[in-house]
């Protein structure tokens, strides 16, 4: 897993962020992330804060206020090099208390989009599988599947059903080409090193080492084949 | 290539305005219904993509396609929602539909003062000037039945 620091830049190189699989339940049961660009700002504030912050979710997020790459819904992540936990900072104190006392001040925080936990994780799987299925039920035309790719200006996120219900879900940047073909590559390495191992149970998490070799080299590949062809 | 319907959704959720073209399959809901289930639909999936984004968005969500169809999505700052069905020929329909915002909402509904913004928009003038413009886009056809 590459992560990207502030300042590397992510828009010259095409990547695959990250793969999903949902079993027929609709729970998650591998995830996987390739390229997470954490593109966090670190500054030093003087009292008062002239951001808002507010409890979001467990987490202390800004909710107004945007200044040299510090944006709304950005996540505190740390204090004085400290990371946070959650509300709280590293030694128990409310980060928004510790935060309105001034002589705390000066005081440097670090901002940035919030990693997400494996729990949320698990409901982001679990509604996009509803989400999909919806948009099949929504249909104007006979015989339509369920949401097969959904374009933001960031992502775009491709999903492949498979006769038996499992879905592979890839976030990708835009441009990248050659997405399908991955999916499909991906499900051929689920029924080698998944399906095919005594050990592993239908529809529960897979914890399989050769499936994680052989997917992380099928993404290299991908991910090579989609910059190669945009170049030409 | 053609257009199957549209939906234009206010900040509550409530529509204010749905027609369709080519429609060949209902939800088999009612019609309420099925105006309840595309605007939770949207909202959903606006949270969804603004929590899976690697990175900051500018727009956020901008469309969806499925194996038949292809729904284009528009929201205006102050939270209306236009939504567009497509089949999947169409590969970008923002422009459309940020025409038929400015051009065709503005003009005819959000200035005219007998229209009470917030409740279904029921005028006449705007009804047809939007089906002419649709019926107009280099890639709305008639199907043939």
């Amino acid at each position: 897993m590459t992560v990207l620091s502030a300042g590397q830049d992510a828009t010259a190189k095409m990547v695959i962020f990250s793969v999903y699989v949902v079993n027929k339940a609709g729970g998650l049961i591998y995830q996987y992330d390739n390229y997470v660009p954490r593109a966090e700002a670190e500054k030093t504030f003087s009292y008062p804060l002239d951001l808002v912050l507010k409890h979001h979710d467990e987490k202390v997020v800004v909710s107004f206020g945007q200044r040299d790459g510090i944006r709304v819904g950005h996540a505190v992540l740390s204090i004085n090099g400290v990371d946070v936990i959650g509300k709280n900072t590293a030694d128990g104190k409310d980060i928004l208390e510790y935060l309105k006392d001034a002589s705390n001040y000066p005081v440097s925080i670090r901002f940035g989009r919030a990693r997400l936990s494996s729990n949320e994780k698990l409901m982001l799987a679990s509604m996009f599988h509803s989400l999909f299925a919806i948009g099949s039920q929504l249909s104007p035309e006979v015989g339509s599947s369920g949401i097969e790719m959904l374009e933001t200006d960031v992502f775009k996120l491709h999903c492949f059903q498979t006769l038996t219900g499992i879905k592979f879900i890839v976030l990708a940047d835009p441009r990248q080409s050659g997405i399908d073909a991955l999916l499909r590559k991906i499900y051929e390495i689920y029924s080698d090193f998944a399906l095919k191992n005594p050990f592993y149970s239908l529809e529960m998490p897979i914890r399989c080492e050769l499936f994680d070799q052989n997917l992380k080299s099928a993404l290299e590949v991908a991910e090579k084949a989609g910059n190669f062809g945009a170049g030409s | 290539m053609t257009v199957h319907n549209l939906y234009i959704f206010d900040r509550n959720g409530n529509c204010l305005y749905y027609n369709e073209w080519n429609r060949k399959k209902q939800a088999g809901i009612s019609k309420e219904e099925e105006f309840k289930l595309m605007y939770g639909m949207l909202f959903s999936i606006r949270s969804f993509v603004s929590k899976m984004s690697p990175l900051d968005m500018k727009e956020g969500f901008l469309s969806f396609q499925t194996s038949k169809y292809r729904l284009h999505y528009y929201e205006t700052p102050s939270g209306l929602k236009f939504v567009m069905n497509t089949d999947l020929s169409v590969t970008n329909a923002r422009d459309t539909l940020q025409h038929i915002y400015s051009n065709l909402y503005v003009e005819y509904i959000v200035k005219n003062p007998v229209c009470v913004l917030g409740h279904s928009l029921d005028s006449e003038l705007f009804s047809s000037r939007l089906d002419a413009f649709i019926r107009a886009l280099p890639y709305y056809s008639p199907r043939a039945a």
